[in-house]
């Protein structure tokens, strides 16, 4: 129960935390906290793109992470492949699937964001159900992880309550846990996960599963203003930012924009076709022009 | 031991807690917080008992199975006759608590995941008593075998939407549940069928269900002034069987048997097993025994029975298997198809194919035990709705 008395906010302070590893306490080690930093010294949003790595093969992932940076991806979410999604809408359910038939796993999915390593520094982190986490072990994962160049991880079926025993070896590795808040969020539990959040503090924009409609922008950004009292880590918004509209609009009052089941569709419709990579970047070039150019896309009511 | 069970984090030992999205936390600590208040509060219970008597028809009958005792030539052998409440399983003890809370937590829809059916048709049953509107979830698969309960839904008013990914049994089911909780939470409350899922549904459910143990250990004594020497019953979820063992677990020398399905053989990978084959982790937000590959993938399940047929186990199994508790064995899907025959030819009750798997484990147990000693076993459930299903097996056209 979250009540009045915070009995695992307090738990979880920074105090009775086991002493901070050299990693800890300096951000700029971390390639999505220097990300963020930058942006805001340059007044810009992070434009973060979910993949489903492994769909349609790892080694279009490959090619898709690097050619949608220079589209203007800030940051990239790869989900890893789980057998029952229960936060993910049917896109990428179907995504996992493909990815799954193609024997893709935590692993070698890890071994491929090694290979990445070589050529770009894009903050990565991965998003991924708390079970391929628990079958490696936490220490493990988070070892191994970071040795890949992950630089933080999100999982949507882990609130921080339950996040115990992976908050250690996180830190030590120096990856970021990012949680999740979301509309249904109260005053208690938006002050206790945005506290735990590092990296980003990731807003749920809708009551629902990725993929959803976003319908009210302006609650939205209600909610935001709301964790942005509460929280030191940027804001990043999620689940139903699919148009570069949507992603204009978001931007004005977010620090990040996070974009995935409308990519992962797009993977979907061209993923036969020899131009899949430059179709998508393409529409990630869309919403990052839309994003650059928000003042004249944002609907007055909002400014 | 039990009493403090599972703890104020919802763990039992290792086992349970709440690992689920962010949206769906405050429902969950609504719904705790709801049902400490229910539970404490007389009207709640009063009115609990009352439907429970006059619309369930409890207390169900111990009826002692003497022909099937003769049979076996050993122990002597009591059925807890949950199949003689209405709708024809124990789920309804469950299904008409959780739409009282619905009621008071002033939520008009509900939903729920059904694997045989039998879960779905009590929630669309109590659904249909209390006016509220009601959205099943099924895996085609078990649609398919189990056309009648679903037609049974549709009568009652419920919607019944088929989930088509995965194995489309109840596994998926579930996940498509939790997706419309996650979606439609506001209005909506999640009749969660079995001792599975976040906190505070294991407890929750348990407590639901207890109701056969509290009646079935009066009943023995009544009868025979000892308590049983053994209590066997099937284990899906585990619904039926903790709410038969709970109020047992301090009689030290009442022993346990929760029967898994196992399929076509623990050999052959086609099994439900999660003791026999599994290992902890974390799927549709419990931590518990789990059929899975070494990345954590979940497994696909085999058996006959619908209601078995799953890849995770309530964490309180899992606790009480730790500790030794509750010892855990399967049942072949033939070894069932067995035991079914047997019941409907001894006794004149045919089980569903989800019980008949603990029948199925006492015809190995009773005869190595002296006719002083007592089996109680439950019948969660009636086999009328696996009737087509098994002629469709022995290719009989109905």
């Amino acid at each position: 129960m979250i009540g009045s008395s915070h009995p695992q906010s307090k738990r979880a302070r920074p105090s009775s935390r086991p002493k901070p590893r050299p990693s800890h306490g300096r951000p700029d080690s971390n390639r999505l906290d220097a990300t963020f930093r930058r942006l805001k010294d340059e007044k810009k949003k992070a434009l973060i793109v979910y993949l489903m790595a492994g769909d349609p093969s790892l080694e279009a992932t490959e090619k898709l992470v690097l050619a949608l940076e220079q589209a203007g991806a800030d940051v990239i979410e790869l989900g890893v492949p789980f057998s029952d999604p229960i936060a993910d809408g049917p896109v990428i359910q179907r995504a996992a699937q493909r990815a799954l038939g193609n024997g893709v796993s935590l692993r070698s999915i890890l071994t491929m964001v090694k290979s990445l390593r070589q050529r770009t520094n894009i903050p990565i982190v991965l998003m991924l159900y708390y079970n391929s986490i628990c079958a490696m072990g936490y220490a493990a994962f988070c070892q191994a992880a970071t040795d890949a160049g992950v630089d933080g991880v999100i999982v949507p079926d882990m609130p921080p309550d339950e996040a115990g025993p992976l908050k250690g070896p996180a830190e030590e590795a120096g990856l970021r846990l990012i949680f999740l808040l979301a509309p249904t969020s109260t005053k208690d539990r938006r002050t206790f996960v945005a506290r735990q959040s590092h990296g980003f503090v990731y807003y749920v924009s809708l009551t629902g599963i990725t993929g959803s409609k976003l319908t009210d922008v302006a609650d939205v950004a209600q909610n935001v203003e709301k964790i942005r009292k509460v929280a030191s880590a940027p804001i990043a918004v999620g689940f139903g930012v699919a148009t570069p509209n949507d992603a204009a609009q978001v931007s004005h009052f977010a620090d990040g924009v996070i974009v995935g089941s409308a990519v992962v569709r797009r993977i979907e419709e061209c993923r036969q076709a020899s131009d899949m990579v430059e179709q998508v970047a393409k529409f990630v070039t869309s919403l990052k022009m839309a994003m650059t150019q928000k003042q004249r896309l944002v609907p007055e009511k909002l400014v | 031991m039990t009493a403090s069970l599972p703890d104020r984090h919802g763990r039992f030992g290792p086992y349970g807690g709440r690992y689920v999205p962010e949206t769906l936390m405050p429902a969950l600590l609504e719904l705790e917080a709801q049902y400490a208040k229910a539970k404490k509060d007389r009207r709640f219970q009063t009115e609990l008992a009352h439907y429970l008597k006059h619309y369930v028809g409890r207390p169900t009958s111990l009826y002692r199975a003497d022909r099937l005792t003769a049979t076996l030539g050993g122990a002597r052998i009591y059925l807890k006759r949950e199949d003689l409440c209405h709708t024809g399983a124990h789920k309804i003890n469950n299904a008409i608590g959780q739409a009282l809370l619905a009621l008071r937590m002033k939520k008009p829809r509900v939903i729920a995941e059904t694997g045989a059916g039998q879960h779905g048709v009590a929630t669309a049953t109590a659904a249909a008593m209390f006016g509220l509107q009601c959205e099943i979830y099924m895996g085609t698969e078990d649609m398919q075998r189990q056309a009648l309960n679903v037609f049974r839904m549709r009568l009652l008013g419920a919607t019944v939407t088929g989930v088509d990914t995965g194995s489309r049994t109840l596994k998926d089911a579930i996940s498509e549940a939790m997706r419309d909780w996650t979606t439609n939470v506001r209005t909506t409350h999640y009749v969660l069928g079995s001792v599975l899922g976040a906190h505070p549904y294991p407890m929750m459910i348990r407590d639901f269900q207890s109701v056969i143990g509290r009646e079935a250990r009066k009943q023995i004594l009544a009868a025979e002034g000892k308590l049983p020497d053994y209590l066997v019953a099937c284990v899906g979820g585990g619904s039926n069987s903790i709410g038969l063992f709970h109020p047992f677990l301090k009689d030290e020398k009442v022993k346990m048997v929760g029967v898994e399905a196992g399929g076509v053989g623990i050999v052959s990978g086609k099994h439900a097993a999660r003791f026999a084959g599994g290992k902890p982790g974390v799927l549709q937000g419990t931590m518990t025994y789990l059929l899975q590959d070494d990345d954590g993938q979940i497994n696909l399940t085999h058996s006959v029975s619908a209601g078995l047929d799953y890849a995770a186990v309530g964490p309180e199994h899992s606790f009480y298997h730790d500790q030794g508790r509750i010892e855990y064995a399967h049942a072949t899907d033939e070894e069932a198809l067995e035991a079914f025959d047997l019941l409907t030819r001894e006794e004149g009750i045919m089980p569903a194919l989800e019980s008949a798997h603990a029948v199925a484990h006492v015809v190995k147990l009773a005869p190595k035990m002296k006719k002083s000693q007592i089996v109680l076993v439950n019948l969660s459930g009636r086999g009328d709705k696996d009737v087509q299903q098994i002629a469709r097996m022995r290719g009989v056209a109905l």
